[in-house]
């Protein structure tokens, strides 16, 4: 019996198998780097040990230390979470050798799976169907996909289109493969476009019994790594359900396998799929499995791991699940992880944390089984016994129905993301009787979320979710490739408004922090000379915002994206009128512009705007959007404090909540999420780079040197290379010229925002241009 | 205030609206108004009936009425041509001047002043019609005023390089004297932003010689404890180059700022030196070689930010007394009725019970016709909340406690124009009671002067109206001044006039102050012109009496206006109405910083407070002159 259980890992995962421990009556020891020490997940835990450090290869990588730590804090279990050290059967070896309890795979299969190629040489002789493997210095057809055989979560991956990209991209993985895997070996095989990623989850017990549930669907994928995950796939019928079950049970029987594991495929046409790899760990993308199944994964891992034998068939599948993971990255800035304090996180309306929607028993209770013949067949073809009742066949209750929405979350208010680990911040799992119902409500959980401090891909994400492609279930893993990254996310009217409510907050926030005439009101003159301005840079451009403070509050005076004004209204200070009712008409506000406005054009932002593929979809019309706000009317500001703002347009209020920290400014409204940057009023000159001043775009290690100093240098010619957040960040030439200054060596670690690099223009190019 | 006797209904010629339940209240059939709170009653005994000691005021202001109206109009159109000549302040030198001093990439005075202040903070803007009426441009060239940098209070005086260049002429030099009297008296940093062509010259005599002033008050303000900072804009040349030099803190733009007694022609003739600007003057040459300038800005932005830097780090703190620790009302009603003021609830003082917006209703059209000031002083004080002492004597004088913004203070306003004896002596006893506490003084005028004729000279008028001006003369704690409506005769040096040196004046737009009104003077010189005329046996001439008089009454009504007063510093600006609770508050603010204000609170201790560091507010006056008896 476990007892104590240690896991080898950090963030959500960790905290995801702590609260199946709690409701187990296990103890739970956790361990944390340097970065860590103030995580959620070693705050939650009953036991802590501090492995010191940073760099993964000392922390959570450092398989002796972890050990020790077990041993010192009494745990008699190792749980590896996913990553790290979850497919390491020589971490594995190390934790039995201690007389502990490994919560995974005997080392033996994780061995016989850990490189993909031998992987695939089992896969093959067990029937399995298996794509070519190419020799990658043979390669003569592309695209191919180079694959790093220790490798998983898109890392040491790269997709080659041509022969002259090869060379380079094979080292890069190469050495992506080694950070992150500690081998650096890698494998080509040909590069399926416009394929299905779908897995399928087995469970083995050290009886022999096997499990195969019904399949993930993982299609939805930027730089191989998985976006969005559902189940049941929406692409795969009946027939090939069974055979994927049936070939992934054979694998997992030959191989000996116990515990929780996962067999991943690609569909490339209909009814035809390749074994791409065993992933012998718990995935990321296990939640939604759970709730499809009503299963926890993780009491069904340490049941294996102290004996029990599994029930003879799983629970049935019901419903449909979707799971988004929600990162730390920016979309629209070549995905580029973004290292920053958490300053809000909340899902409003979520159901459960890391748990499973009612209606569904936690195993081991008594399976059910639905009335699909596929879920109701195991692995081995069993039939479920009889006399069961489906849960689909009891639609009395409510709680069994309605939607449902999890949440799985690594960080809360407060937690610093670090540049040194994976940028994934939570997933958000719903779950619904229908895959339409999953989607809506995945798409609005995700939207009405407070997430405040780094940039996220939480617009990316409910754009898919409401995208019509993925909706009709015909999304594959080239969806995201016909995306225009930069049209996801707030529209020019959105970031206006949050740029209003953020401007007002701040106004409040400055009156309740002034020290000094702190009561006299806020912006007051006797002599009116100019409005307040109050500028943001936003995802749409600099937005400048200025108002009015008069014996009623504010009054908007102009509002603007890049030099378009879109409405406001100026009022003398002290005009009793200022407050009539006419100007929330909207039939006047469309009709009539007053004297005012008369020099302020009507916005082109609407009618400009292109329609992004979120907006192809009528199905995510929000309700600001479907209001009569769209109509190009003045906002009024009805009331603020620091961080909440009341705008009437068009006599609609909304409500708009704002979170500052430093100069940053993150507004949430009907319009969407907006993050602002206040630009500063009077800057210091220093902020001011240079041309040519290469920075840091964000925390992390300089592993590459590519230029000297004094070197000539082409436009986007590589300079040096950053590692940060388990990715490499090409830092190029800005603009042909020379590298005037070179500020780093190898193993630099620099600051977002640091200058690494200076490329002054050359003259002579210059003068040659001129000519 | 619990236990205070209660006081009977006044037997004076104006009304305390609140008292006796409001009872008896002459309501002229307006609109429900709301009628006041009413403070601590009951004193702590159970069952024991008293009648309360009412404190808030209720107005029987008749909003709906015709006489608010036409009152409200004329005040409006009043305000309309106050609006008028401020757009002409506001527009410094013009379109062109304008356009040309942005072409070079400056900024406008007001928005370096805009850009020099905290965000969102209130501005005080003082004298912005200083010139108007003398043929210089209205605004002194230049933008005067009280402001909050970095959370201190300051006091900010910029130079409008569009007006002429932004050459000082006497009323722009009276403005800039004005602003150092300000920040010496209230202890104030003074920020001066330079950008000055020098002196106008065809008007040198009048500039030259006072002007050396500025120069002396700068370094008297640093001896005194009071930093000095010049932010160099542009030129700063020959006596303008002492500005920076006088100062504590000078900040210069790199290729901006030009700083030299001589220019190079000037240089040229004098010496035969060959040179350039640069050389001479240059930011750089200042900040790199004479020493002059202590921070090089790269930009006028940058040299904002220098400023605001440089006043962030003087460690400023106030002297005065601060708020009241305790206050006769309760407070934490917010500021009045505005939905969306930002404040934290509590965190305010509560505002007036009534509406700033009907103080444009109250003064009459004619100033011959009285007006109950209760109904203005209802409505710019904290909570409305007035505590009268001695209603019943001396009526023509209302006399009382009240607070500001939380400040606590006297009140003196003239309810009947008239001052009689015993009013003026009531008002020397009140002006010692405020000495005596250490509260500063408001005095809101509309007098018409002390009362002239035989029984009231022979009951001593003089001896009584020179009580009240010794004790204003002597008095130590800081006044405010606001000229409601007329201000003539002693009347004005009793309700503490310019001369008398208040901290700050200020006038309504309707306001008018002279040796005596218009008509009064006229007919003065028609009757001596008729003595002498008979003195010397000849016909008087009624045709040409007709004529003078209307002429003599025509010019006396201009320059007893406020706006021709303003214009030659007699005041610290015209304001609107419905400013003057944030005017007030503003000057207060402005006033805490320097010792002398509130000493205790009411009822308090009293006396400077102790040690170093801590807030020293200074006891008011214990002497006068001799009281005559």
């Amino acid at each position: 019996m476990i007892s104590s259980l240690l896991v080898a890992n950090r963030g959500e995962i960790a905290r995801r198998v702590f609260r199946t421990c709690r409701r187990a009556g296990i103890g739970t020891v956790a361990v944390f780097s340097d970065p860590d020490a103030q995580a959620p997940h070693v705050a939650e835990a009953d036991r802590a040990v501090w492995l010191p450090g940073a760099a993964p290869a000392v922390t959570y990588l450092n398989g002796e230390a972890i050990v020790a730590a077990a041993l010192a804090a009494g745990a008699d279990a190792v749980h590896p979470g996913y990553g790290f050290l979850a497919e390491d059967h020589g971490f594995a070896r190390q934790v039995l050798a201690a007389g502990l309890t490994w919560v995974g795979p005997p080392p033996s299969a994780m061995e016989a799976m850990a490189l993909k190629i031998n992987a695939r040489k089992i896969a093959s002789s067990a029937g399995v169907p298996v794509l070519p493997e190419l020799d990658p210095a043979a390669v003569t057809t592309f695209p191919v996909l180079i694959k790093a055989s220790a490798g998983g979560g898109g890392r040491g991956m790269r997709a080659v289109r041509g022969a002259d990209e090869l060379a380079g991209a094979l080292e890069s993985a190469r050495r992506e493969a080694q950070s992150a895997f500690g081998d650096g070996t890698v494998f080509c095989e040909p590069l399926l476009t416009g394929a299905r990623h779908v897995e399928v989850q087995v469970l083995a017990d050290q009886a022999g019994s096997v499990w195969a549930l019904t399949e993930r669907d993982c299609s939805v994928q930027r730089r191989y790594q998985k976006l969005i995950e559902e189940s049941p796939s929406p692409a795969v019928g009946p027939a090939l359900r069974g055979r994927l079950r049936a070939a992934a049970a054979s694998l997992a029987s030959a191989v000996g396998y116990q515990g929780a594991g996962t067999v991943e495929f690609l569909i490339a046409a209909a009814d035809e799929f390749y074994f791409l790899e065993f992933n012998t760990r718990l995935q990321v993308e296990h939640p939604v499995t759970e709730c499809v199944h009503g299963i926890d994964l993780v009491a069904v891992q340490l049941d294996i791991a102290q004996g029990l034998p599994l029930p003879a068939c799983p629970p049935a599948a019901y419903g449909h699940a979707i799971e988004a993971r929600l990162y730390a990255e920016d979309p629209a800035d070549g995905f580029r992880p973004s290292a920053h304090l958490v300053h809000a996180f909340a899902v409003p309306d979520v159901d459960a944390r890391f748990g499973l929607p009612p209606g569904h028993s936690a195993f081991p209770a008594p399976a059910e089984t639905s009335q699909k013949p596929s879920s109701r067949t195991t692995a081995s073809g069993q039939p479920a016994p009889p006399g069961q009742v489906s849960r689909s066949s009891q639609p009395g209750l409510a709680g069994q129905h309605s939607p449902f929405l999890r949440l799985d979350s690594g960080v809360e208010r407060g937690t610093m993301v670090s540049p040194h680990y994976d940028a994934m911040l939570a997933k958000l799992i719903s779950w619904a009787p229908s895959r339409d119902a999953a989607a809506r409500r995945l798409a609005a959980g995700l939207a009405s979320a407070r997430i405040c401090g780094p940039v996220t891909n939480r617009d990316l994400l409910v754009s898919v979710l409401r995208d019509q492609v993925f909706l009709v279930g015909g999304a594959d893993t080239s969806l995201l490739d016909g995306y225009d990254l930069t049209s996801v996310g707030p529209d020019e009217r959105a970031c206006e408004l949050s740029a209003l409510a953020a401007a007002v907050a701040i106004a409040a926030a400055n009156r309740r922090s002034a020290q000094a005439a702190a009561t006299i009101p806020g912006g007051w003159r006797n002599v009116v000379s100019q409005p307040q301005l109050r500028s943001f840079d936003s995802q749409r451009g600099r937005i400048d915002v200025r108002y009015h403070w008069t014996p009623a509050g504010i009054t908007v005076a102009g509002l603007r994206v890049a030099g378009i004004t879109t409405g406001g209204q100026s009022t003398p200070a002290t005009d009793p009128a200022q407050a009539s009712p006419a100007q929330a008409s909207p039939a006047q506000a469309d009709s009539k512009p007053s004297p005012a406005q008369a020099d302020s054009k009507p916005s082109p932002a609407q009618a400009d705007s292109k329609p992004s593929p979120a907006q192809a979809s009528p199905a995510q019309a929000s309700p600001a959007q479907a209001s009569p706000a769209r109509a190009d009317s003045k906002p009024r500001v009805i009331a603020f404090t620091p961080s909440q703002v009341t705008i009437e347009i068009a006599g609609v209020r909304f409500r708009f909540d704002v979170i500052r920290a430093g100069d940053l400014a993150w507004v949430d409204s009907a319009f969407g999420s907006v993050r602002l940057s206040e630009v500063e009023r009077l800057p210091a000159p220093s902020q001011a780079a240079d041309a040519g001043s290469l920075l840091a775009p964000m925390p992390g290690s300089v592993i590459r040197i590519e230029a000297a100093p004094g070197d000539r240098l082409m436009a986007g010619q590589l300079v040096l290379v950053l590692e940060a957040m388990k990715m490499e960040h090409q830092i190029a030439a800005p603009a042909t010229g020379v590298l005037a200054e070179l500020r780093v060596v190898r193993g630099s670690q620099v600051n977002a925002g640091d200058l690494l690099a200076v490329v002054a223009a050359d003259e002579s190019d210059v003068i040659a241009e001129e000519l | 205030m619990a236990g205070q006797p209660f006081r009977l209904p006044g037997s004076s010629g104006f009304r305390r609206p609140t008292r006796d339940h409001n009872r008896g209240r002459r309501d002229q059939g307006g609109r429900a108004r709301p009628t006041g709170r009413v403070t601590a009653a009951d004193g702590g005994s159970g069952g024991e009936h008293i009648v309360p000691h009412v404190t808030v005021l209720a107005s029987s202001l008749d909003t709906g009425g015709q006489q608010y109206a036409s009152r409200r109009a004329a005040m409006l159109a009043k305000l309309d041509e106050l609006a008028a000549e401020h757009a002409k302040a506001l527009a410094g030198g013009g379109p062109k001047y304008v356009e040309r001093h942005r072409a070079r990439g400056k900024l406008t005075v007001r928005e370096r002043v805009e850009l020099l202040i905290d965000p969102d903070s209130p501005f005080l803007e003082l004298s912005p019609l200083a010139g108007y009426g003398t043929g210089f441009p209205v605004g002194g060239s230049g933008v005067n005023g009280i402001g909050v940098i970095r959370d201190t209070i300051c006091m900010i005086s910029a130079s409008d390089p569009t007006v002429r260049g932004g050459s000082t002429n006497p009323w722009s030099l009276r403005k800039s004297i004005r602003s150092m009297q300000i920040a010496m008296e209230n202890r104030l940093p003074l920020i001066n932003l330079v950008e000055s062509g020098g002196a106008d010259l065809p008007t040198q005599k009048e500039i030259f010689i006072p002007g050396g002033q500025i120069f002396r008050d700068l370094t008297a303000m640093s001896a005194a404890g009071i930093p000095t900072i010049a932010l160099v804009f542009g030129n700063s040349t020959a006596g303008g180059a002492y500005v920076p030099g006088m100062s504590d803190y000078v900040v210069m733009i790199d290729g901006r700022s030009k700083v030299f007694l001589a220019g190079p022609p000037l240089v040229k003739m004098a010496t035969g030196e060959e040179s350039d600007d640069e050389s001479l003057g240059g930011a750089s040459m200042h900040a790199r070689q004479s020493g002059l300038a202590d921070f090089l800005a790269e930009d006028e932005h940058d040299a904002l930010r220098i400023g605001r830097s440089i006043v962030a780090r003087l460690n400023w703190r106030n002297l005065g007394a601060g708020r009241a620790l305790r206050s006769a009302l309760s407070t934490g009603a917010g500021l009045s009725a505005s939905g969306g003021t930002g404040l934290a609830p509590g965190s305010a003082p509560a505002g007036p019970l009534y509406d700033a917006d009907e103080l444009l209703g109250i003064v009459p059209e004619d100033l011959k016709v009285p007006f109950d000031p209760r109904e203005v002083i209802a409505r710019i004080v904290d909570g409305s909340d007035f505590d009268e002492f001695k209603p019943l004597y001396g009526a023509s004088l209302v006399t009382g406690w009240a607070a500001l913004h939380g400040y606590p203070i006297g009140i003196l306003a003239n309810a009947r124009g008239v001052l009689f004896s015993s009013e003026s002596q009531k008002a020397a006893q009140f002006i010692q009671l405020a000495n005596q506490i250490g509260v500063p003084l408001l005095f809101l005028q509309n007098t018409t002067g002390y009362m002239v004729g035989a029984s009231y000279e022979q009951a001593g008028i003089i001896k009584h109206g020179a009580m009240m001006i010794n004790a204003v003369s002597n008095s130590r704690v800081p006044h405010l001044t606001v000229v409601l409506g007329a201000s003539y005769g002693a009347g004005n040096y009793g309700m503490c006039g310019r001369a008398y040196d208040p901290r700050f004046l200020f006038s309504w737009p309707s306001a008018k102050s002279a040796v005596m009104g218009p008509a009064q003077l006229a007919g003065v010189l028609s009757i001596v012109g008729r003595q002498a005329a008979a003195a010397r046996g000849e016909p008087y001439d009624e045709a040409a009496d007709a004529a003078m008089r209307a002429m003599v009454e025509e010019q006396i009504e201009a320059e007893s206006q406020a706006f021709f007063l303003s214009g030659r510093l007699y005041d610290d600006g015209v304001i609107d109405p419905r400013d003057t609770r944030s005017v007030l508050g503003m000057c207060l603010s402005a006033i805490d910083s320097a010792p002398g204000g509130w000493a205790g609170g009411p009822g308090g201790s009293g006396g400077p407070a102790q040690g170093s560091g801590s807030r020293t507010a200074l006891p008011g006056a214990s002497r006068y002159g001799i009281f005559r008896m």
